[in-house]
């Protein structure tokens, strides 16, 4: 490291005016079959919903493959596969909803590992964050590569169901606590 | 040889990509829970964050280029409207580098500011001050071969908000980058050299570290400043550059 970053700041209160966009929440085109709907509510620590967040995901394609900008590993061949989603609708009800498919398994670390569970990379930004909070959504019903996840497995046994997407008509739904009772479980990345 | 073939002689994206990304500092970036800045005490977590190390996931980043459909036009907030905007013209411009001093190619920018009044279009934004028919307050664009960024706009005005008494925020244009991986996404604000509001800002102050608050101010630039036309502002961006798994593990 030879130069140093330049440091985060909030988002602030007025991110909507340039970050988010129609499609945003859109990894994958509308009517790309099996598109599943994410969808949850971020609480603050008093437990009150947070009106003003940008959400932002980043996963593989069922294949376990990538839209990456610089071609790592077997690029994804599904169509209209973006792999990013972008949430940030000032609504005020505090929920956000992601379409996209469920991602397949993908290698661990040094890509020789054994391979990850499905997972989303998830990352949270306000007014009131001075830095991005960073966290994955696993799924549900895939418990047996839940198990054999080694992100999950450094993640205390008692807070993994903060990370664990649940099953529901049409897609999964992935709370998010940043502080208090249940609070989300948070990745230093 | 083709000139096709040539080109990706020189610059291979794949080769270029590295395989994890350096941990930074503790204080490399403002501390999530920090009292100054109030809104901060219910909106950070508690729990240590638990260490994750770099899978693909994390090494890789989103085209978002074709995505936005951006034009040349999403650089120009002076020209989005059927006026001009009022307020002191600038350009700010700059380059977007890994920690390496490698420039980052084709990734997002993306900025959002108040107009020259301190005022957002934004419907939460209260402060009575003019809002501008002719300025949005927002522009995109990606970077070229060598990581330069540029866009034309209008100088930021300085702004109240509740935080504390007579609290204001110094002038400042919020910067989005996605870089070219998960790991190296930042979001931050880009403010003017001399501001007398710095010292009672607790946003500009949470970084603690003076010469990293410096790196978010631009330079003013006479060399670049267009005779008849627009002041030059020049803000250099660094992310996160390659960097092996360190021994120990933060916790």
């Amino acid at each position: 490291m030879i130069f140093a970053t330049t440091p985060s700041q909030t988002v602030g209160p007025y991110f909507a005016i340039g970050l988010p966009w129609p499609e945003g929440p859109h990894a994958v085109d509308e009517g790309t079959p099996g598109a599943i709907t994410i969808t949850g509510t971020v609480y603050d620590g008093a437990g009150v919903v947070v009106p003003d967040f940008l959400l932002e995901t980043w996963q593989a394609d069922p294949e376990g493959r990538f839209a990456d900008l610089h071609g790592h590993g077997v690029a994804s061949e599904l169509e209209g596969f973006r792999g990013f989603a972008r949430y940030g609708t000032e609504d005020g009800d505090g929920t956000f909803e992601i379409i996209t498919v469920k991602p397949g398994r993908v290698a661990g670390v040094g890509g020789t590992d054994s391979l990850q569970a499905p997972h989303i990379d998830v990352t949270v930004m306000a007014r009131g964050m001075l830095n991005r909070c960073v966290t994955r959504i696993y799924f549900g019903d895939e418990a047996q590569a839940n198990a054999e996840d080694r992100a999950l497995a450094r993640v205390p046994a008692a807070r993994r169901d903060t990370l664990i997407a649940e099953p529901v008509d049409g897609g999964y739904r992935f709370d998010i606590r940043l502080q208090g009772p249940g609070e989300t479980v948070f990745f230093a990345v | 040889m083709s000139s096709e073939q040539t080109t990706t002689q020189i610059y291979s994206p794949i080769g270029d990509t590295p395989g994890s990304y350096v941990r930074e500092p503790e204080d490399a970036h403002p501390p999530l829970d920090y009292p100054p800045y109030k809104s901060t005490a219910l909106r950070h977590p508690t729990q240590p964050l638990i260490y994750l190390p770099h899978t693909i996931t994390e090494i890789t980043g989103p085209a978002l280029g074709d995505a936005r459909l951006i034009t040349p036009d999403d650089a120009n907030l002076c020209a989005q409207h059927e006026g001009d905007p009022i307020g002191e013209r600038i350009t700010v411009s700059g380059r977007v580098f890994d920690t390496e001093g490698k420039p980052l190619r084709n990734t997002l920018v993306e900025v959002w500011q108040a107009n020259s009044a301190g005022r957002y279009r934004h419907r939460w934004d209260s402060w009575p001050a003019p809002l501008d028919p002719n300025f949005s307050g927002a522009g995109r664009c990606v970077t070229d071969d060598e990581g330069h960024y540029r866009f034309l706009t209008i100088k930021p005005g300085a702004y109240p908000w509740g935080n504390h008494y007579n609290a204001w925020r110094p002038a400042h244009i919020h910067f989005s980058l996605m870089g070219r991986a998960f790991a190296q996404r930042l979001v931050t604000q880009m403010y003017f050299p001399g501001d007398p509001f710095f010292p009672y800002d607790p946003i500009f102050n949470s970084v603690a570290d003076e010469s990293a608050r410096e790196r978010m101010i631009s330079r003013f630039s006479i060399h670049d400043t267009q005779p008849d036309w627009a002041a030059a502002y020049e803000f250099d961006i660094y992310l996160r550059g390659p960097g092996a798994t360190p021994f120990e593990e933060a916790h």
